[in-house]
């Protein structure tokens, strides 16, 4: 039985230090200093260094990147929520014809190639002088972020017990206070979720933001760092140590938030 | 009631004027364009009726970024959910610290795919990467091995990178599935004396189906459009061996500009995805994917 058990914690830890490693090896990288990145022993930094953070902001508006990305991210997110949420709750809880129908529309949209309507998109969001904007980014990221609220969210919303509305009903509320007083607060986890899902979903968007944007304007951190300067040398240190910052808030939001990230990716994929 | 519902349109309006707006729009005018020769910059912008699509029988290289496309999928689908599997076993179990380490599998999911590619790309240099070394100390390979500079291994190094990221996803989706078998069931089969393979086999495995079902068709449509790490990781290439049709579509009409046979394809490519999606659910079973009535 111990031998049994030994064999689960190896497998166990081989597959964390498979999954770890990676992030693992480029926060080795980004304390080294430039002198030690060419060779390989030693593994660990002989004379480790803060100096590639620093010179990640030298020369070029990485905190600029940074900004954009979270003004993108926060607005992104409260769109998919504000639009979202009622949506949901209707397609959950309304009597709406239909309803089925809708909601397997809207998990197309979130399932379907960015890059099929990327150039309609670009050719309109030229047209209205949007490109390089901010808003270009978020209406972008809303064409996604938000079927996936709404797909997540009908999931949270169909767990209320209809008694409970049907309650609130009887004592006189409108189904607009019903929805905004009672089914809303009960949904709080999983609006909690679905927010940071459409965030981290909105932090870490490649394509529309390559395409979108051309300056610092309104490029964000995953253009920034896919861009970083290659010409002849490419600074691997500055990159792993930009890698890292970029990764923070999305990581500081996974370990506060697992439970409610696991229960949102998990919603409406597996029946209980 | 009437009333209620009513308002119920009132509810889901927004979400679908904006869903519509953003989604279906550009989707319709992309089905448009791919029957027009449209180069902006030149100012063309003319019928074409189905000569893009004409075009695509002869275009090489559409077929063989389509045939990368399907490559990658069907491998790294594969992969990811062997492994997810694997890990969705491991941390079903309840043991001390199964909180932490389902957070740590959560890492490589939440990383930005840019960042993800990029540490992959420092692994496998050639010169300075960590892979090499350690193959080399472990005398698997005599030599430095360009792992994204040749074009065997280019692919399949962008696959694993691939794989390592989604894991996660597939292991948290089948995590969830595992802890939706009753678990009588699995004791039951143990009394009458099934070891732990009959009983992953025969109880586990069938239960699990709708599961892997969802799995497999939400992964599969998601590296089926795969940009970014092939955009940071080769570019396409070497020599074109890994351009996938998202990358494809890119250059077609952001470098060559021609937006006409660039929706050709991406219309091709939406086709496809739809056609995939209807085969991996049918293959499946159905019973996946009932909207629960509640």
């Amino acid at each position: 039985m111990t031998f049994r058990r030994l064999g689960w914690t190896a497998a166990l830890l081989a597959a964390l230090g498979f999954l770890l490693a990676p992030p693992a090896w480029q926060l080795i990288t980004s304390l080294k200093p430039q002198e030690e990145l060419g060779s390989l022993p030693p593994l660990l930094p002989e004379q480790p260094t803060l100096a590639q953070y620093r010179s990640v902001f030298e020369g070029r508006p990485f905190g600029r990147y940074v900004v954009n990305s979270a003004i993108v991210a926060t607005l992104t997110m409260t769109l998919a929520i504000a639009f979202g949420a009622p949506a949901a709750y209707a397609l959950a809880r309304l009597p709406l014809r239909g309803s089925g129908f809708l909601l397997f529309g809207f998990l197309v949209v979130a399932m379907f190639p960015p890059i099929a309507i990327v150039s309609p998109l670009y050719l309109g969001i030229r047209a209205v002088g949007l490109r390089d904007t901010w808003w270009a980014l978020v209406a972008a990221d809303t064409t996604f972020a938000l079927p996936l609220t709404i797909w997540i969210l009908s999931t949270f919303f169909r767990e209320i017990p209809r008694d409970l509305i049907r309650a609130a009903r009887v004592d006189g509320a409108t189904v607009g206070q019903a929805f905004f007083f009672v089914a809303l607060p009960a949904a709080a986890p999983g609006i909690a979720a679905a927010a940071i899902l459409a965030f981290v979903f909105a932090w870490n968007e490649f394509l529309f933001a390559l395409i979108f944007t051309s300056s610092p304007a309104a490029q964000t951190v995953p253009v920034g760092i896919a861009l970083f300067p290659g010409l002849n040398e490419m600074p691997w240190g500055e990159i792993a140590a930009a890698s890292l910052m970029a990764s923070a808030p999305v990581l500081l939001l996974i370990l506060v938030f697992q439970r409610r990230i696991v229960q949102g990716l998990t919603a409406g994929a597996v029946k209980e | 009631m009437t009333r209620e519902t009513n308002q119920a349109y009132f509810f889901v309006a927004p979400a679908f004027t904006l869903v519509t707006l953003l989604a279906l729009v550009p989707l319709i005018a992309v089905v448009w364009m791919s029957l027009r020769r449209v180069m902006p910059v030149f100012g063309i912008d003319r019928w074409a009726s189905f000569a893009n699509f004409a075009h695509l029988f002869s275009d090489s290289r559409f077929w063989s970024s389509l045939e990368t496309t399907l490559y990658f999928a069907v491998v790294a689908v594969t992969l990811e959910i062997a492994l997810g599997l694997g890990i969705a076993l491991l941390l079903h179990r309840s043991f001390r610290g199964r909180g932490l380490a389902r957070t740590a599998v959560l890492i490589p999911w939440a990383l930005p795919t840019v960042v993800a590619a990029r540490m992959w790309e420092w692994i496998y240099n050639p010169d300075f990467g960590i892979m090499n070394y350690l193959l080399q100390k472990l005398s698997l390979t005599s030599g430095p091995v360009s792992w994204l500079g040749d074009p065997f291994w280019a692919i399949h190094a962008a696959i694993l990178a691939d794989a390592w990221k989604t894991t996660p996803f597939a292991a948290l989706i089948l995590l969830a599935g595992l802890a939706a078998i009753p678990p009588d069931l699995a004791r039951a089969a143990r009394v009458d004396g099934a070891g732990s393979f009959r009983v992953f086999f025969e109880i586990t495995l069938p239960l699990l189906r709708p599961a892997l079902v969802v799995t497999a068709l939400f992964r599969f449509l998601d590296s089926f459009r795969v940009f970014d790490a092939i955009y940071v990781l080769t570019g396409g290439g070497p020599a074109n061996t890994t351009e996938t049709l998202a990358v494809y579509i890119y250059k077609v009409v952001f470098q060559t500009l021609r937006f006409g046979y660039g929706s050709a394809i991406a219309v091709t490519m939406f086709l496809l995805a739809g056609a995939a999606s209807v085969l991996i659910v049918g293959l499946a079973g159905r019973g996946a994917f009932g909207v629960r009535e509640g």
